[in-house]
């Protein structure tokens, strides 16, 4: 049904003024109802509809500009001093001074002041109005979701930016991260890439607060946990140096280099002696050697990771990471690139003495090793896409171990303060928390820190609140952690250690049965061995029976030609 | 009312368990009598009254018909007390751990 109205206007007419005026209305369309369409709704009988005049809001987060805040000093001189007096003439000070005092409103005030003072010191002498109520009582346990919050990033200053590769925390509790920067990648160094690595102060994060400068990049720093002022650090050119941030940004003592590691040092850490001048470090060059802070022309100790123990430096494995306890202080764990865990004792004489244990460990380079603070006798391993936890009773296998995950680890640690807790980071730049007691195939909070690959962490010790991850840009991201996260709770130790011994027990168990299985299959080998040999014979024979044949035919040719 | 009862009483002040120290400045923040050395005198004369000025101003605001009398900071080493009054301001350091 068309319905139109047309309008016309002469040409002529465009532009002229309009003049209204009021006509009777006129019925352009009429449009009756159809009954016919109806048949297409049905009458619902009863309609939701929800009243309520309340204003409708919407949730809405903007990211501001970064606020820069600087720490200046006020320095206060005296003012207040009327005009005609001299702060700075003791005498004129002193006549205006005792004018005051001779005050009549001078005396009653104070009078009324020191009254009202002393009650308040009285007060104070009698109650300790502000102690600590209800300690005794433990804090209560809120069941609530855990969160992860981001409280600051530090990013690289330099252009072109480098991977945060290695953290570490001042001190117990400390305000401090020292940041490791370098370039990993084969042989991408280029010219304009700053050597420098710093130390931030996590409350400030425009600037850093220490500047390390050095010849070679630093691959991995480390806090002396007694003294903040101390750093050790390994670097890309194989050489360790030991940094002082009261004596200047370049490092203070720096090994020579033809008695250093040939490859990048990847991990150091202090040995807790009792005067904390010793420190090891780890390469992919094989080697181990152990330092002395005063004097790094050389390294104290060598130990070369040869597997079969016969000290060969053509043979030895890499060593990615490090992993030392304090209360342990003869024992040490290294992880290769080969993939291997090696346990290894400090106390042996030779080469061979000295490395333990060897457990299969990963498919690729072990990036973390750390054994559990508290159930000593498990460490974790973080290596190719798995995490596995071994047990130092079980020789030949780990005794629990996660799915494989989409995307490489890169760094590991367990929480200082809950038993059950670790946190991982990968190379989609997500930061994992996994809660074995809770939940044992996926983490149990996973969060997205960065777009770019993450390539370490670091948990604040002794809380555990703090993480600070480094990525591959150089971002160092700072995440505080909700308090169910953190906080230990009642059995948590005990049902950590019992989940370990069932594991543990698990795995010997399997193992019996497997050592059993392949003595069965040895023997029933060796058979198969023998009768492999005899074929072996019935094939040779049968070749020279052929040759012979055919030197035979060829006589035979010959001497029939010569006839 | 002498001068002999205002050293009185500042004098038992100061001999009260745990107190560190005193000090009092007039409107202009100008120490009058004090028991500190100069330059932290200097320092608590020109942030304390400041900090009491904007606090009897809070309260004034909230309540016009309220006025501040005294107020205490308590800080992890000591604790200051300050009684501000219309032309002078009695602060007083007292540590926190007598008990």
């Amino acid at each position: 049904m068309d319905i139109y109205r047309v309008y016309t206007k002469k040409r002529s007419e465009f532009g002229r003024p309009l003049y209204f005026t009021d006509r009777p209305t006129e019925i352009i369309a009429d449009i009756r109802p159809n009954i016919r369409l109806s048949r297409n709704y049905n009458v619902s009988k009863s309609v939701q509809c929800g009243v309520q005049n309340v204003q409708k809001f919407a949730e809405h987060w903007v990211n501001t500009i970064p606020f820069e805040t600087e720490h200046q000093g006020i320095n206060h001189v005296k003012g207040g001093w009327p005009k005609d007096i001299d702060p700075i003439n003791v005498d004129q000070t002193a006549r205006f001074l005792k004018r005051i005092e001779k005050d009549e409103n001078y005396i009653s005030t104070i009078l009324s002041l020191g009254k009202l003072v002393e009650h308040t010191i009285k007060q104070n002498n009698t109650i300790n109005i502000y102690e600590d109520y209800f300690t005794s009582l433990g804090s209560n346990v809120v069941e609530e979701v855990p969160y992860v919050r981001t409280l600051n990033t530090f990013r690289d200053p330099q252009n072109p930016q480098r991977t945060a590769n290695h953290i570490s925390w001042c001190g117990n509790g400390g305000e401090k991260l020292a940041v490791a920067y370098c370039n990993l990648e084969f042989q991408s160094n280029t010219k304009d890439l700053s050597n420098d690595s710093y130390i931030w102060d996590i409350e400030y994060s425009s600037e850093p607060d220490y500047i390390l400068k050095s010849i070679s990049s630093l691959v991995c720093v480390e806090f002396n946990t007694k003294d903040k002022n101390q750093l050790i650090a390994g670097c890309y050119n194989g050489q360790v140096c030991i940094f002082d941030t009261r004596k200047g940004s370049t490092a203070v003592e720096q090994s020579l280099i033809e008695n250093s590691h040939r490859d990048p040092v990847y991990k150091t850490i202090w040995l807790h002696t009792k005067l904390e001048t010793e420190f090891f470090s780890a390469s992919t060059d094989g080697k181990i050697f152990w330092w002395d802070t005063r004097r790094l022309s050389e390294p104290v100790e060598t130990l070369i990771l040869d597997i079969d123990k016969k000290g060969r430096t053509e043979n030895s494995y890499g060593a990615m990471s490090l992993d030392y306890e304090p209360t342990m202080p003869m024992k040490f764990m290294v992880g290769t690139e080969q993939g291997s865990i090696v346990a290894c004792n400090r106390k042996g004489q030779t080469n061979a003495d000295k490395i333990g244990h060897v457990y299969a460990g990963h498919s690729g380079p072990v990036y973390a090793l750390q054994r559990h603070p508290h159930c000593l006798k498990n460490f974790l391993s973080i290596g190719d896409w798995t995490i596995r936890i071994w047990s130092e009773e079980v020789r030949d296998d780990c005794i629990m171990l996660t799915r494989p995950s989409m995307y490489a680890l890169t760094d590991g640690q367990w929480s200082p303060s809950r038993s059950s807790i670790f946190f991982t980071t990968k190379m989609n730049g997500t930061l994992d928390i996994w809660d074995i007691l809770f939940k044992q195939n996926e983490p149990t909070v996973s969060v997205k820190v960065t777009n770019e690959p993450l390539h370490c962490l670091r948990v604040q010790e002794p809380h555990g609140r703090l993480i600070a991850c480094g990525s591959q840009n150089g971002t160092v991201t700072l995440l505080e952690l909700s308090n169910n996260l953190c906080v230990q709770r009642k059995n948590e130790k005990s049902l950590v250690n019992g989940m370990f011994d069932r594991e543990t027990r698990r795995t010997k168990i399997l193992e019996a049965r497997s050592r059993m299985r392949r003595d069965v299959q040895e023997k029933s080998t060796n058979i198969e061995v023998i009768a492999g040999k005899i074929t072996d014979e019935y094939v040779l024979k049968e070749r020279e029976l052929v040759e012979k044949a055919e030197e035979d035919f060829w006589r035979i040719i010959n001497e029939e030609k010569n006839k | 009312m002498t001068q002999a009862e205002v050293d009185d009483t500042l004098k038992r002040i100061q001999e009260h368990k745990g107190v560190h120290g005193f000090l009092i400045i007039n409107n202009d923040g100008i120490p009058i009598r004090t028991s500190l050395d100069t330059a932290l005198s200097q320092q608590y004369a020109a942030l304390i009254k400041s900090l009491s000025d904007k606090a009897r101003s809070t309260i004034r605001d909230i309540d016009p018909t309220n006025e501040l009398v005294f107020f205490r900071m308590r800080t992890k080493k000591h604790e200051v007390l300050v009684a501000p009054e219309k032309e002078y301001t009695m602060i007083v350091l007292q540590a926190t751990d007598v008990l």
